[in-house]
């Protein structure tokens, strides 16, 4: 009794090794079906972008005045997604933050992949993508410079950054772990795993350099948290439109990347660590934590929601009270009304201890987080753009084929990397698990005991 | 310096369209592509109700919001005043599309013509590479250049002259150089009431509208 007793509540170091370890071994004919579902997905979504470069963005429901719709939905949606992560894993690390030692792996491979993801709706939606790179301050003989008074080349340098750092911040967090994997495993797997963990032995003077490293490079990732969605918004705050040209746009732009990002990391973790049974290292005294950054941004989103009307209200532009009428009123109204039943209604349960260590509750309320936050993103990108200056022009965006299956193909396409790396990488950190040991040890005897 | 701008005389505008037609044939724009089209206002209530016309389309505005957020600096404003598309560079983000509060900007997004096979103007004034790019009225710049190096006046001579002017059967479309005092444009500006659309975007638009408010 116990000795069952210890290896619930009181896991040692081998006990976390071997729960993460357990994740990695090699997996079965339904996770395969699983990732080739995926992948087909994707195939699918890449022969509808085909065709839609063949033919132009006629198959699209893309026109003036929504040039603008789905795409740069999906766009700001999955950059927004990516931001947690690196907030889980970079801020909350420089403030020792204790519950997000389970947790920020899985939200840091979550930012890198819905980076990955976002990079590509930019690119989907030109008129003509394979000039793409006149983006970039190449060396070229035909005098080709990007325009740097343009918010579209600023976001370029702002994602590529991201996805550079979040990348390197994610490998270089995996190097022991890696090493570990490495120690439990032969054949192909032993070479691939010591090839990725570059010699680590796991010596003092590699863990001094480790450790010092991993906090600058924490330091040098945390003001990308504010700047890369702040850089986002621009692309709507530097233009004239009514329902865009505000100054609220940063900070607004920010917190509702954190709530959806938070959100969509329990939507990702919640069935995963019943799949892969490491429902002892990431316990419900972690997510509950998670569930109260997601129940903060929400009361930040609502406000927002609140002066962005009021200021609106306020300022008594003609113009832009008709597009905020009809923001609210319009045809396409009911999205609005969605988003704030969502965005605003929905996280309040999360005041309630009981909802926050019910996983159950916690995974529906993270889906209408991830609705609310899209459908937030398309009123605001959409929306605006549908009913702005001028009247004769008022025309609402239609969904087309090709627009949703792109945008489904986008879910394959993040869904996918996904699924692969937390089958063939540690998707939990043992390195800061083990550290915290004993707040692990904590926070398990506090779930069991509230459970009872 | 020369500043080129058009003149709506609102008061003589009767809707007709056919500044739409002829810029329509004049430029090859394809279906849903309109560089120009008059807006039908109804005003008042009935049966006090009135109607104008305003012809509308790009601005070529002195500040044109669009061309700042253009990533690859496909659009700018030439030294007349106009401003201009370079379809080589345009990679057709659309964002001058969605910047522009006149929305004269529209991107090609097909391939198809008016009717199954493709009419003369067509096959002459498009290049299928033109795909994809943004495009916009130009004052008929070509036609304007290729006027002035014969000597011609553009505003004056018809053949310097955007289609849409050379084709209003009111006289309600005028086209010249403001900064020249005795240009037609210039004149009109200065012995009516005018306005310009959205002028408190500060974008200083070219496009002037003659009105009278009694009206």
């Amino acid at each position: 009794m116990a000795a069952a007793a210890k290896s619930v509540f009181e896991p040692d170091y081998g006990d976390v090794d071997r729960g993460v370890l357990s994740v990695m071994a090699p997996p079965g004919i339904r996770y395969w079906l699983w990732v080739g579902f995926l992948a087909a997905l994707v195939l699918v979504g890449g022969a509808t972008w085909t065709n839609q470069v063949y033919r132009g963005l006629g198959v699209t429901g893309l026109t003036q005045p929504t040039m603008w719709a789905v795409y740069i939905t999906n766009f700001v949606f999955w950059v927004g997604i990516a931001h947690s992560g690196t907030l889980i894993s970079a801020i909350l690390y420089l403030f020792r933050t204790r519950w997000r030692t389970a947790v920020y792996r899985c939200a840091e491979t979550m930012t890198v992949f819905a980076v990955t993801t976002a990079g590509l709706f930019p690119i989907v939606h030109l008129g003509r993508p394979w000039f793409f790179y006149f983006l970039a301050p190449y060396p070229n003989e035909r005098s080709l410079q990007p325009d740097f008074r343009s918010p579209l080349v600023w976001d370029f340098f702002a994602i590529s950054t991201y996805l550079t750092i979040s990348s390197l911040f994610l490998f270089m967090g995996l190097i022991p772990d890696l090493a570990n994997a490495r120690e439990a495993s032969s054949g192909w797997r032993r070479k691939f795993y010591g090839l990725l963990s570059l010699g680590w032995h796991g010596t003092d003077e590699q863990w001094r350099n480790f450790s010092m490293a991993y906090l600058l490079m924490a330091g040098l990732a945390t003001p990308l948290v504010l700047s890369v969605h702040s850089v986002v918004s621009f692309d709507f705050a530097m233009a004239q439109l009514p329902g865009w040209h505000s100054t609220i746009f940063p900070p607004y732009f920010v917190a509702g990347a954190i709530f959806s990002g938070c959100a969509m990391v329990l939507t990702l973790i919640i069935p995963l660590r019943k799949i892969m049974g490491v429902e002892n290292l990431v316990t419900a005294w972690h997510l509950d934590n998670l569930a109260k950054i997601i129940l903060l941004t929400s009361l930040i989103m609502s406000y927002s929601y609140a002066c962005e009307s009021f200021l609106v209200w306020y300022a008594k532009d003609p113009i832009e009270l008709e597009t905020f009428y009809m923001r609210y009123y319009g045809p396409q109204g009911w999205i609005f009304w969605l988003m704030i039943f969502c965005n605003c209604v929905i996280p309040l349960l999360l005041f309630s201890p009981r909802v926050r260590r019910s996983m159950v509750t916690l995974f529906i309320i993270s889906l209408f987080v991830n609705v609310g936050m899209w459908s937030e993103r398309f009123v605001i990108v959409e929306g605006s753009l549908a009913a702005s200056f001028e009247p004769s022009q008022w025309r609402y965006w239609h969904a087309s084929f090709t627009e949703v299956t792109i945008t489904v193909a986008s879910f394959g396409w993040f869904l996918m990397w996904f699924s692969l790396f937390a089958r063939f990488m540690p998707i939990v950190s043992m390195t800061e698990l083990k550290e915290g040991l004993g707040w692990l040890r904590q926070a398990i005897r506090d779930s069991y005991s509230r459970a009872a | 310096m020369t500043r080129y701008a058009m003149v709506a005389d609102l008061r003589r505008c009767v809707g007709c369209q056919t500044c739409t037609a002829a810029c329509k044939v004049s430029n090859s724009t394809v279906r849903d592509i309109q560089w120009r089209w008059v807006l039908d206002i109804e005003a008042g209530e009935f049966p006090e109700v009135t109607r104008t016309f305003v012809p509308v389309g790009c601005q070529h505005c002195a500040e044109p919001p669009c061309v700042e957020v253009c990533p690859t600096g496909a659009t700018g404003v030439r030294p007349d005043g106009i401003v201009f598309m370079n379809y080589d560079t345009c990679i057709g983000c659309g964002y001058c599309a969605v910047a522009c509060p006149y929305q004269a900007r529209y991107r090609l997004e097909g391939k198809g013509y008016a009717y199954a096979t493709p009419m003369e103007t067509e096959r002459n004034g498009r290049s299928p590479l033109q795909l994809g790019t943004v495009s916009k009225c130009n004052f008929c710049s070509d036609k304007v250049d290729a006027g002035r190096k014969r000597g011609l006046v553009p505003g004056v001579d018809p053949e310097a002259t955007p289609a849409c002017v050379n084709s209003c059967i009111a006289s309600a479309l005028y086209f010249g150089d403001i900064n020249d005092e005795t240009s037609i444009v210039a004149r009109l500006v200065r012995e009516n009431e005018t306005f310009r659309m959205h002028e408190e975007l500060g974008t200083k638009p070219s496009f002037y509208y003659l009105w009278d408010k009694k009206q």
